[in-house]
């Protein structure tokens, strides 16, 4: 690609073009050659959204909950970016994304944009797809970016955690409340919300949460707070997104979101970084025939000076390249 | 080096709300290594062209067994065209007569299968055009 | 049925002829699978003998035709006193249309209507929404207002015919209008018989026509049981249907055991609204499809009527009228090939087959050209033909449950009664059907189900003849129905000609006392009625219910 053709691309971005957005989120999350560069280019008009996470257990009604929030944010006249992503299965590396079913009205919005994506799998690959679509959709100038994950604890799946604000989603009846509690989720959220708060349970689930916050040792950030909503019956979406905005506004004036900030640019780095390693590591690894193997059963070297053998060779490449 | 995977886009145009044929496509062509987004039941073209623009697909995958196919097909091809996406392949099955054919050919649909097509060959049809 | 000894004495035998005939032959020529499989995947066994019935206690197990747990038959004599009822489903473009190919079918012996209704009625939509344009007419006749419905009965006697009605969402409208035009006509609503089909939960699992979420939907359903106990004695207020949940790819006893979980939940509102249970369970009725694996499904339909019977007297403590099954059977549409469609005359007729054999008390069989559209007049004749050659020609129907104390069936029986057993035990586990569904647990089951015939097929471990097997090069052009796409415009000024000519203070007044008494307990039936005579329309009436309900957003299940 010309240097000219990514920079039409970056102002098709900045015009809110849906073509050029979505063509745009494929490069970088295809890892086409192309894409570092506009990503570098993308860069000077990032930084102005509000980047919220929504995460949660399978079943907790995340999608539906991500629906409303983004119809309320429309009657507030925000413009709105959604990345949704839904695990790769492992056996195919093919995906059923599904998320956009509960948003389909939101489909013929210009305002909205919503793309979904698949875990895929690639070491630090989908930590850098998901950082690059949020950079085209800051470049956007989308008010709001929504980045709604599977799975709690998992470090790679968990890209919610690095967003500007961080809502957790729990719901009754799953059983996994008080395991997700003890695996420390409670620790990454800003807002934790009870979802189906109309089920039996919802009410246990809430105290439970209260009282592992109570119990929790002191930290730097201001303690998550509690909400409850039923996102189905459309019920306190209006007052949890009230919360958001707060956690924004105090994150802005606390230094807390410099604070996020940093930590994502970090994040992103390291994904970056950690793809790339994985990028020139992978291929020696998984070629059967270049005796890598035999040579470790052979005892003549070990697993930690294959490793070192393959840094010096990466970082002697690197230099080259 | 390039990690394209093939996106593909299963919609139900219209108020059809038979959808079997759909999800076992879709699951098949999870299993045959596509990213697969399913949008749902009763999708407006509308809404059918914006998803498959926001999502960047390759294919679209109609599926419709109320009869109301020549209706939305064109209006679905149109608006694609006004998108500038002519480029996405058009793929239709459900309870499509062999007449209708020509012309939903002619609009741009590349490809009609037909009650008892096996998945594998919708699958097929799709690599052999779209590669990877 | 057999002493200890002379079981033991079987099985003895049993063992020297798999020993010795068995082995040898097996040695010269071997089976053609290793195991075989009903189409539910069930284990089919070589040969079946006393023991495998070992346990059935004829008594307790079967019983006699009409009598609890009424395995044998609904009713006493069955066929032998009435045959089932003739009912093809039928009903495309305008009302007038359809008029004309009820009266064909009624002339050609048919014995009962069953009215297929388009997805904008279905759905509680106007022919001139922009939603509706496209599926005007499509899949069935086009309703706006009590004037089509007029129009499509014109000249029908409706204290002679049932008259059943596939629909659901809208059903308390639909009822209504078929109450006010049998006024009209002279007849009040007891004279009045048929069904409507009224089964919600099957379409947020399967067949996706809903409109309100589950609350205010299991709630216009208990209105109209309440209304009809008291109304109308010979109208059967729902068809509890499996038949979708089959289609959409569910196996014979999953089709069982989510119908009657469905079923439990619709008694279950319909108690907790204050019903006693045999005020209305005596009409409540059950839909369900006729597969190709002739045993399994008359297996399953002798499995539904015991396991039903059971459970009402079990969890209800209900009277043995109440425990009765009754139901509708259709042929399977899904295993219509669109390849050599003729083939799919002679699958028709086994699955009918099944249908009588296992006691069906109506019948629809498909035509054989509805893998390609609509079907034509001969197609439906031919349709219909051969359940006349069924009733009349094969014997079958002169004794009542002719496949009884056969090893093989009993046991599939008991089999599909006990899988079924378990599959509502796991429903009941996770709150009942609504929230079975609600969490996508049902859904889930199906697609499984459905995935893994997929691929049995493109593996071709199950055979599908003239698909996977036994092609031959065909070109032959269908001569197809056609619904005329000028339906459409015709409706729309039907609907301003009525709009017109109203009364429409009435209208509004109507529609604003049916609002206002959907934000009540109050049943809906008696609103609805005067919003219909007031010749509101099925979206305005619809459109009132949406304003206080909402609409259903489904959990798309993958």
């Amino acid at each position: 690609m010309e240097r000219c053709e990514i920079d039409a691309m970056i102002s098709g971005i900045r015009d809110n073009r849906p073509g050029t957005l979505a063509r745009a989120i494929s490069m970088i999350e295809d890892e086409e050659p192309d894409s570092a560069h506009l990503l570098e280019g993308l860069h000077p008009f990032t930084g102005g959204s509000h980047v919220v996470g929504i995460t949660g257990p399978p079943g907790s009604g995340k999608s539906t909950l991500t629906d409303r929030i983004t119809k309320h944010l429309r009657k507030r006249s925000k413009s709105v970016g959604v990345v949704a992503v839904d695990p790769t299965s492992p056996f195919s590396g093919g995906a059923l994304l599904g998320d956009r079913t509960r948003m389909g009205d939101l489909a013929t919005d210009p305002e909205v944009f919503i793309r979904s994506m698949g875990t895929r799998g690639s070491l630090g690959g989908l930590s850098r797809a998901v950082y690059g679509a949020i950079k085209v959709l800051e470049a956007a100038a989308k008010d709001v970016i929504l980045v709604e994950t599977v799975g709690v604890g998992q470090s790679e799946v968990d890209i919610a955690r690095v967003a500007d604000t961080v809502v957790v989603v729990f719901v009754p009846g799953l059983g996994d409340d008080v395991q997700a509690i003890k695996a420390g989720i409670t620790e990454i959220g800003d807002l934790l919300v009870v979802n189906k708060a109309d089920l039996p349970g919802a009410s246990r689930v809430e105290s439970v949460l209260e009282s592992t916050l109570n119990l929790a040792p002191p930290r730097e950030e201001p303690a998550p707070k509690i909400a409850s909503a039923s996102a189905e019956r459309d019920e306190g979406v209006e007052e949890l997104l009230d919360l958001i905005e707060e956690h924004r506004n105090l994150a802005r004036e606390s230094g807390l979101l410099e604070l996020r900030r940093r930590m994502r640019a970090r994040a992103e780095i390291t994904a970056i970084l950690a793809r790339r390693v994985s990028r020139h590591t992978e291929g020696y690894l998984s070629d059967g025939d270049n005796g890598w193997y035999r040579r470790l059963t052979r005892g003549e070297v070990s697993p930690g000076e294959l490793a070192e053998e393959l840094w010096s060779k990466l970082l002697g490449q690197e230099s080259e390249g | 080096m390039s990690e394209g995977r093939i996106r593909v886009l299963i919609a139900k145009p219209g108020l059809d709300g038979h959808d079997r044929g759909a999800k076992v496509l879709a699951r098949a062509m999870r299993d045959a290594g596509f990213e697969v987004i399913y949008t749902g039941l009763r999708q407006t073209p509308d809404q059918i062209v914006s998803a498959a623009v926001q999502e960047d697909v390759d294919v679209i995958g109609l599926s419709i067994l109320s009869g109301a196919h020549n209706h939305l097909f064109p209006r679905i091809m149109q608006l694609l065209e006004e998108a500038g996406a002519e480029h996405i392949l058009v793929i239709a099955g459900g309870v499509i007569p062999e007449e209708d054919i020509p012309a939903l050919e002619k609009l741009g649909v590349s490809r009609v299968f037909t009650p008892g097509t096996p998945t594998s060959e919708a699958i097929g049809f799709i690599r052999e055009r779209v590669g990877a | 049925m057999f002493d200890e000894k002379k079981l033991r004495e079987i099985e003895e035998q049993k063992r020297k002829w798999e020993e010795g005939p068995v082995a040898k032959t097996i040695g010269r020529f071997p089976e053609m699978k290793e195991e075989f499989t009903t189409l539910s995947g069930y284990p089919v066994e070589r040969t079946y003998t006393p023991e495998h019935i070992a346990d059935i206690d004829y008594e307790k197990d079967l019983g006699f035709p009409g009598e609890f747990p009424f395995t044998r038959g609904a009713q006493p004599t069955m066929y032998r006193g009435r045959l089932w009822t003739m009912r093809q489903y039928a009903g495309f473009g305008s009302a007038e249309e359809s008029n004309a190919r009820y009266k064909y079918l009624l002339e050609q012996g048919q014995t009962g209507l069953s009215v297929a209704f388009d997805l904008p009625t279905q759905i509680g939509y106007d022919s001139d929404e922009p939603i509706s344009a496209g599926e005007v007419g499509k899949v069935g006749v086009a309703i706006d207002s009590v004037r089509d419905v007029q129009t499509l009965f014109d000249g029908i006697p409706l204290d002679k015919v049932s008259t059943s009605m596939t629909i659901n969402a809208p059903a308390s409208i639909l009822l209504a209008m078929y109450v006010a035009i049998g006024e009209q006509g002279g007849h009040g609503p007891d004279a009045l018989s048929g069904t409507i089909q009224n089964d919600i939960l099957k379409e947020y699992v399967a067949r996706g026509t809903y409109i309100f979420p589950p609350e205010p939907s299991m709630r216009l359903i208990t209105d109209i049981f309440a209304y009809c106990s008291q109304h109308m004695p010979n109208f059967n207020t729902i068809s509890i249907s499996g038949y979708h949940m089959r289609e959409a790819g569910c196996t014979a006893a999953q089709e069982v055991g989510f119908t009657l979980a469905n079923a439990i939940a619709y008694v279950d509102a319909a108690v907790e609204a204050g019903l006693e249970v045999d005020s209305f369970a005596p009409r409540l009725s059950f839909f369900f499809a006729a597969q190709s694996d002739l045993l399994e499904e008359v297996a399953k339909f002798r499995a539904a009527r015991r396991l039903w019977a059971r459970i009402m007297r079990e969890r209800y403590g209900a009277s043995d009228k109440s425990a009765r099954l009754r139901f509708h059977t259709q042929t399977a549409g899904c295993t219509l090939t669109a390849q050599q469609p003729d083939n799919n005359i002679v699958r028709v007729t086994l699955q009918a087959l099944a249908a009588v054999l296992g006691g069906t008390q109506s019948l629809h069989t498909n035509s054989r050209d509805e893998a390609l559209a609509l079907p034509t007049e001969d197609s439906v004749r031919i349709a219909l033909r051969t359940q006349q050659i069924l009733a009349h020609e094969s014997g079958v129907a002169d004794t009542v449950d002719p496949l009884a104390g056969s090893f093989y069936v009993e046991r599939l029986t008991d089999d599909v009664e006990e899988a079924a057993r378990e599959y509502i035990r796991e429903i009941d586990d996770r709150g009942g059907a609504p929230a079975a569904i609600e969490e996508g647990y049902i859904q889930r089951q199906i697609q499984e189900s459905a995935y893994d015939h997929q691929k049995a097929v493109e593996s071709e471990e199950r055979v599908v003849v003239g698909v996977n097997r036994f092609r031959t090069e065909e070109k032959k052009a269908w001569d197809l129905l056609r619904v005329d796409p000028a339906i459409e415009e015709r409706q729309r000024e039907k609907l301003e000609n009525l709009k017109a000519s109203r009364d429409a203070a009435r209208v509004e007044t109507a529609l604003e006392e049916l609002a206002g008494a959907a934000s009540t307990d109050a049943n809906l039936m008696h609103p609805i009625l005067e919003a219909v005579r007031s010749e509101a329309t099925l979206g305005e009436i619809s459109g009132a219910m949406r304003s206080v309900f909402g609409e259903y957003r489904a959990p798309i299940v993958l």
